[in-house]
């Protein structure tokens, strides 16, 4: 291999654990997030539910590079500095949280009343009922959209190197200026998420046909 | 504050004029989804298996890389390579249109799909030709079932425009950054900017909500899809 | 307990909605044994009133009283226990679409009655083929026809041990032709003397089945009494009754 190739795959492979430490607890803190919020939208009192609603509303309704601008460049503004990681931790949370509250809430909302004045009717208490009846049954209905969450996380995770976090891209974009080689650095970044992508569709359709129940979702 | 208002307001004015070059990369991008999107879709479901082949590989290809990356990978790569000298928003604008037009083929698929199967048969009784069936019976009930779904992609079409700044598009953010970093209030210059596409998504999506409503055929609906 | 002492006593239950009087005091006592039924045209509060009597939608007002030991219904507990023994079955089943036959009936055994796995499922393959189900135990809702799905919710009812039955139109959501399967399950309970109150349109059981029969109109009982006593002309019930005989072509 050329020393260009093996410099670059050097480069990558950081890259790709940067890019793996920005992922994994972006996707779990932004599924907790949103199943927090997803609920709250759903079952709320007025006002938590109007302010869950605004929340998902404004970080649905603009740009995720913005929310990082305002998270590093602007909050130094009043006083507070986050390192460039924490910045995109949050920011990423932040905003796949209110799209993931979107797929719970929808969950939620569509389970019929039924269900639940069938458990209470054979007793269980109210907890049980939402334990054993709601939730089940909404982790399904969410799963797709959910996951499909993660996958968009996967891509805008490349953002990250906005604010100067050197992952994947980052990595890439400073190796490709230093030589000029463009095309091939680019290309082999592409194949690097795609694989990403792919492993984590190929997961979760795994993950899907392990809790598949016949009436629920496809099939 | 009085400081950072009087920034703002003097901002403001040049802030919206990027929001003329947003709105313009936008158009296009849906533009170019549109036609490449629908062209794949009909390709997709009554084309030969090879033709179905390379659109699956189009659309896994332009679904998996993160837009951040297809902008780096056209605009320093392939457009150079090629030898193609495209401005900044030519760029952005061709591969956002690129992108969105991968979904918007499975978008328009699932359409094709959900329609009823005796249409494209009963078109041929009448002996419409397959492209004449297409284009006056399959399409316009496709459009009309596609506009939620649509909608949806353009919002994320508009959010995604933001990062024509990496390559010197003079949109909204990128005037953003730059009048930001001149004085200092990036937190209501960020802020204000964030405003602009808030209100910018909304207007679209009610726009096409409006829309979809007008062309609304009684007995129509988009459900299961 | 002699057949004199009511199982279940409700006296005067009220309950509008937005301001709207559904239920104008209803009360309704229920021997051992006894089989009830409500009939009367559609808005009548019939459902409500069922629902009512186990308290999925809580009454403006009104006294439960259950083997004469009245029920406070605004204690969580004492609510939980009392739904436990008073059995209900829904229009439209209401199985747990996400769980298999067999779990719908066993749920509430290890939930609420806190029975171990497989006692449960000893005694819910018992109630299963009780309702000639015991080949569908594996089935999710999706995979079940209405008459089936509505057999196994009568099972996952009667693994509770209920002391009463509540029943809501147990066969108007389903095809004719799958209404005899259920018809003969709760025939059949009624055979073993199972306390019932339903509400229902089927002239073959009113006729056969009551013991009582309860006109409801605009929220209130208007007529109450034996079939015999009821179903003579000249009554409301009657007339009623005319109405769906010629509607159904079913003889009286
Ligand atoms: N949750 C509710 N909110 C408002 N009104 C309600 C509600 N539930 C029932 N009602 C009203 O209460 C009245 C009685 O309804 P109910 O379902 O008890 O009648 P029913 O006798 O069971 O009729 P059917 O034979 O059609 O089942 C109806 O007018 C109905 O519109
Ligand atoms: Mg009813």
């Amino acid at each position: 291999m050329s020393p260009f190739f093996q410099e670059l795959f050097e480069a990558l492979n950081r890259g790709l654990v940067m890019s793996i430490a920005l992922i994994i607890p972006s996707a779990v803190g932004g599924v907790l997030l949103g199943i927090l919020t997803g609920c709250l939208r759903a079952f709320g009192d007025t006002f938590i539910r109007k302010a869950c609603d605004t929340y998902a509303a404004l970080f649905r309704g603009t740009p995720l590079v913005v929310q990082l601008f305002i998270l590093y460049f602007g909050f130094p503004n009043i006083g507070i500095y986050l390192t460039p990681y924490a910045a995109a931790v949050t920011g990423f949370i932040l905003c796949s949280g209110a799209y993931q509250s979107e797929y719970v809430r929808g969950a939620l909302l569509s389970i019929k009343k039924n269900q639940y004045f069938a458990a209470q009717a054979l007793g269980l208490s109210k907890f049980q009922s939402i334990f054993w009846i709601i939730i089940p049954q909404a982790m399904r209905k969410a799963l797709p959209g959910c996951g499909n969450e993660i996958i968009y996380l996967i891509k805008y995770s490349s953002l990250a190197y906005i604010v100067t976090v050197m992952e994947l891209t980052g990595e890439g974009k400073t190796l490709a200026t230093e030589y000029f080689r463009f095309t091939e650095v680019f290309a082999v970044i592409g194949l690097y998420y795609l694989a990403l992508v792919s492993l984590a569709i190929l997961a979760l359709k795994k993950l899907e046909k392990a809790v598949h129940i016949p009436g629920f979702g496809k099939g | 504050m009085p400081e950072s208002l009087s920034i703002i307001k003097g901002a403001l004015p040049y802030l919206l004029h990027g929001s003329l070059i947003t709105a313009v990369i936008v158009t296009g991008a849906m533009t170019v989804g549109l036609l490449l999107g629908l062209s794949m879709a009909v390709g997709q479901v009554y084309g030969r298996k090879s033709l179905k082949r390379v659109i699956g590989l189009y659309i896994w290809f332009f679904q998996g890389v993160p837009i951040l990356v297809l902008l780096f990978l056209f605009y320093f790569g392939l457009f150079n390579y090629m030898g193609l000298n495209v401005s900044a928003v030519a760029a952005v604008t061709v591969v956002l249109g690129m992108t969105t037009a991968a979904y918007q083929a499975n978008i328009f698929r699932g359409a094709i799909l959900a329609l009823p199967q005796g249409q494209f048969k009963a078109a041929g009784s009448l002996g419409m030709s397959d492209m004449q069936a297409i284009l006056t019976i399959i399409l316009p009930q496709v459009l009309r079932l596609s506009i939620p779904a649509w909608s949806n992609e353009f919002s994320i079409v508009l959010k995604d425009s933001a990062l024509a700044f990496v390559l010197g598009a003079p949109e909204i953010m990128a005037r953003a950054k730059f009048v930001a970093s001149r004085t200092y209030q990036h937190l209501p210059i960020y802020i204000i900017a964030g405003l602009i596409y808030f209100v910018l998504t909304w207007a679209g999506v009610r726009a096409l909500a409006k829309l979809e409503k007008t062309v609304r055929i009684p007995g129509y609906s988009n459900k299961g899809m | 307990m002699t057949r004199n002492t009511p199982i279940l006593r409700v006296e005067n239950i009220t309950k509008s909605f937005g301001g709207n009087p559904i239920l104008k005091g209803v009360n309704l006592s229920l021997n051992k044994g006894e089989i009830k039924i409500l009939v009367g045209p559609s808005g009548g509060g019939k459902s409500t009133f069922l629902q009512c009597m186990n308290c999925l939608i809580s009454p403006d007002s009104g006294k439960f009283w259950l083997e004469e030991k009245p029920v406070d219904i605004f204690s969580k507990k004492e609510l939980y226990r009392y739904r436990q023994q008073v059995g209900m079955i829904f229009q439209d089943f209401n199985l747990f679409d996400h769980l298999t036959a067999m779990d719908n009936v066993t749920l509430a055994l290890r939930k609420v009655k806190k029975m171990d796995k497989k006692a449960a499922s000893t005694r819910a393959m018992i109630e299963l083929s009780q309702v000639g189900l015991d080949d569908k135990t594996k089935l999710y809702p999706a995979e079940l026809s209405g008459g089936q799905k509505q057999r196994v919710a009568i099972a996952r009812a009667l693994a509770m041990d209920p002391k009463v039955l509540l029943l809501d139109e147990p066969t108007s959501a389903l095809d004719p032709d799958l209404t005899g399967e259920v018809i003969d399950v709760i025939r059949n309970l009624a055979k073993k003397g199972m306390t019932m109150v339903m509400a229902t349109h089927q002239i073959s059981l009113i006729r056969t089945l009551a013991d009582e029969i309860l006109f409801m109109e605009a929220g209130t009982v208007v007529e109450q009494g034996s079939p015999k006593g009821l179903l003579v002309p000249g009554t409301r019930s009657q007339g009623f009754c005319d109405k769906l005989n010629s509607l159904s072509g079913e003889g009286i």
